[in-house]
């Protein structure tokens, strides 16, 4: 068991880096990028009561960044493409079937040219 | 990428070529970092040699690619798993039971065939979401509501063949009992219509579950049997109202007629909605807090819940709280108060209690429940929270390792699931007590008559083993059938502890 979680680990933090490459290197659609936020992050990050990933972010930062997504001014590609591809906490990754690697470019032009 | 089990490197190789005919290059994931994408978030092994790996993932669109990647892999005995939209979290999300199979990924199937507002039915592919449903539903203006669970990305089809529920009114929270009428791919590509759907001139495939002959959908429940491209559901057709109250009761066994008068009530069709039973805290609190929600016409359900209220006023010291009138369609204010779901509207919110929240911001991240069915009655009720209170410290070790319950679910009209939840993390150490806790609670409760009416994937096999009437008699026959419809054993082997004769060999 302890071998197996020594590969796992170390792969999974040396995924960011490929993956943040890809979507950097390219170029998204904003408007394509905020009709998948409407689609795939509002249900957990829209504003107000009852999308929890707002509320779990308004508890992480405490009013120093948004909790609203859309609102943040500090969001980067390799940050964006991390969250999508591996997941924070209750939020799993999404497969390509579902984001693929084009709309996540849509989705990081959208939310880092705010 | 790792080969399946008993798959040669030719032949994997020859069927993910084939695969690839099929669906097209782009849809047939190899690479680490997209089969990577198919753990599971919450799995209870997580970075441990236990945890369940896909091999690879191919998605098709339709459901002749299905037959085609099905035949394929029929022909060179590479094991799939088929997967809806991925997202039954808890319960071994997009991950498949047996390491090393190729997940089938059916979440390109998204197509809304149709949504019947005269019939109340919709006919859809696994891949559509309770959003996909609701959106649909709402673009086309028809006046019809789902039925939608806590998970609103999760598939209609996959939830229900899960054994999921959701928050409305009787028989809806039942997703698998109000389907009617499947498609499915058998493991040699063969293809099913059940009930009407066999007929092939019928316009009933959604109107009569039952057709003729022997009924099979329930081999595709919980199950491995094949793999579901289609499936009908029955809708409800928007109700014009609900009312609800909650009735207090203020010692601890008046749980007992509190039950007694609830199931009547239910039983005869006077309370449809989703009530729920907690207990108070506090010095002045109820012992007992019941949710009593109704769905229909305002001047019928208010008569109604007159008739409730009359039987509940029997208890002795009984308070009865009733609420605002709601009519539907919800205005923006009423839309802003009420949980969602109940009103036939998809949401996230339950993931909430996973967040960060002020009471727990460093939380696990995870979740698994221990959801076994106990008899629908105060007295099951009660007996069940003091084995829980009597067994909690010594099952956990004596330390607190942040399981919660127990939660007394009432979605099923006839019992009740008594569920424990379980925080999962990526910390192996803390899972592995969590496991242990978890198998000890399924050995006890079932010694006790208990035993889940789902599991997550990790467990289903311990599940499975409790349901041993005569010598595992019901075991024993679903893996004749298996055997029979899928001889090669590729579609889901394991799943729901029914594994194919190969691995039951080996």
């Amino acid at each position: 068991m302890k071998a197996r979680k020594s590969i796992i680990k170390p792969l999974m933090l040396l995924l960011a880096l490929p993956l943040a490459s890809t979507a950097a290197d390219t170029h998204g659609d904003s408007t394509q990028g905020k009709a998948h936020f409407n689609y795939w992050c509002a249900p957990c990050h829209a504003a107000g009561p009852g999308h929890p990933g707002t509320q779990s972010l308004t508890v992480k930062y405490r009013g120093s960044v948004p909790a609203e997504l859309e609102q943040r001014k500090d969001l980067t590609a390799a940050l964006l493409t991390s969250a999508v591809r591996q997941g924070i906490l209750s939020m799993p990754p999404f497969r390509k079937t579902e984001v693929s690697d084009a709309q996540l470019a849509d989705l990081i032009a959208y939310l880092t040219t705010r | 990428m790792a080969l399946p089990p008993g798959v040669s490197e030719a032949d994997f190789a020859a069927a993910l070529t084939d695969f690839r005919a099929a669906v097209g290059d782009e849809w047939v994931f190899t690479s680490d970092e997209d089969i990577a994408l198919y753990r599971d978030a919450y799995s209870p092994y997580w970075g441990e040699g236990e945890e369940r790996l896909a091999s690879a993932a191919v998605a098709p669109a339709t459901v002749e690619q299905v037959q085609a990647v099905v035949r394929a892999a029929n022909a060179r005995r590479v094991p799939l798993y088929p997967i809806s939209t991925g997202r039954n979290l808890a319960y071994g999300g997009s991950a498949p039971v047996y390491s090393g199979s190729v997940v089938l990924d059916l979440k390109r199937m998204n197509r809304v065939i149709e949504v019947n507002e005269r019939s109340a039915y919709a006919l859809v592919e696994p891949g559509v979401s309770y959003f996909d449903l609701y959106n649909y539903i709402t673009e086309h203006n028809l006046d019809v509501w789902i039925d939608p669970p806590d998970p609103g990305w999760g598939s209609v089809i996959g939830n229900a063949l899960d054994g999921g529920g959701g928050w409305t009114a009787a028989p809806f929270r039942d997703h698998f009992l109000v389907h009617c009428g499947m498609e499915v791919v058998l493991g040699d590509g063969d293809i099913v219509r059940t009930g009407m759907g066999a007929a092939p001139h019928a316009q009933t495939w959604q109107q009569n579950r039952w057709g003729y002959g022997p009924w099979v959908d329930g081999l595709f429940r919980q199950s491995n049997m094949g793999v579901v491209t289609k499936m009908g559901f029955w809708l409800m057709p928007r109700p014009e109202a609900f009312l609800s109250a909650t009735v207090q009761v203020f010692n601890d066994r008046d749980i007992i007629p509190l039950f007694d008068i609830l199931n009547l009530l239910e039983n005869q069709h006077v309370i449809n909605g989703s009530t729920g039973v907690f207990p108070g805290f506090g010095p002045n609190a109820a012992a007992w807090n019941l949710q009593l929600p109704i769905y229909g016409p305002a001047n019928v359900i208010t008569a109604q819940m007159d008739y409730a209220q009359a039987k509940f006023e029997t208890i002795d010291g009984c308070r009865f709280i009733r609420n605002e009138l709601i009519r539907t369609p919800l205005s923006a204010e009423d839309r802003a108060r009420v949980r969602l779901v109940n009103f036939g509207i998809p949401d996230l919110s339950t993931f909430g209690m996973l967040g960060r929240t002020e009471q727990s911001p460093n939380p696990a991240g995870g979740h698994i429940g221990f959801s076994p069915i106990i008899p629908r009655t105060g007295e099951g009720l009660l007996e069940y929270r003091d084995f829980f209170r009597d067994n909690a410290a010594e099952v956990s070790g004596g330390e607190n390792l942040g399981i919660i319950g127990p939660v007394f679910m009432t979605n099923w009209e006839r019992s009740l699931v008594a569920l424990i939840m379980f925080p999962i993390s990526k910390d192996a150490t803390a899972n592995g007590k969590i496991r242990a806790a978890f198998r000890k609670w399924v050995t006890l409760a079932a010694e006790r008559g208990w035993h889940e009416y789902r599991a997550p994937a990790v467990f289903q096999n311990d599940v499975a083993e409790s349901y041993s009437f005569n010598d595992h008699a019901l075991q024993r026959m679903r893996e004749k059938i298996k055997d029979a419809i899928d001889p090669n054993g590729i579609i889901s082997a394991g799943r729901y502890g029914v594994w194919p004769k190969h691995l039951r060999d080996a």
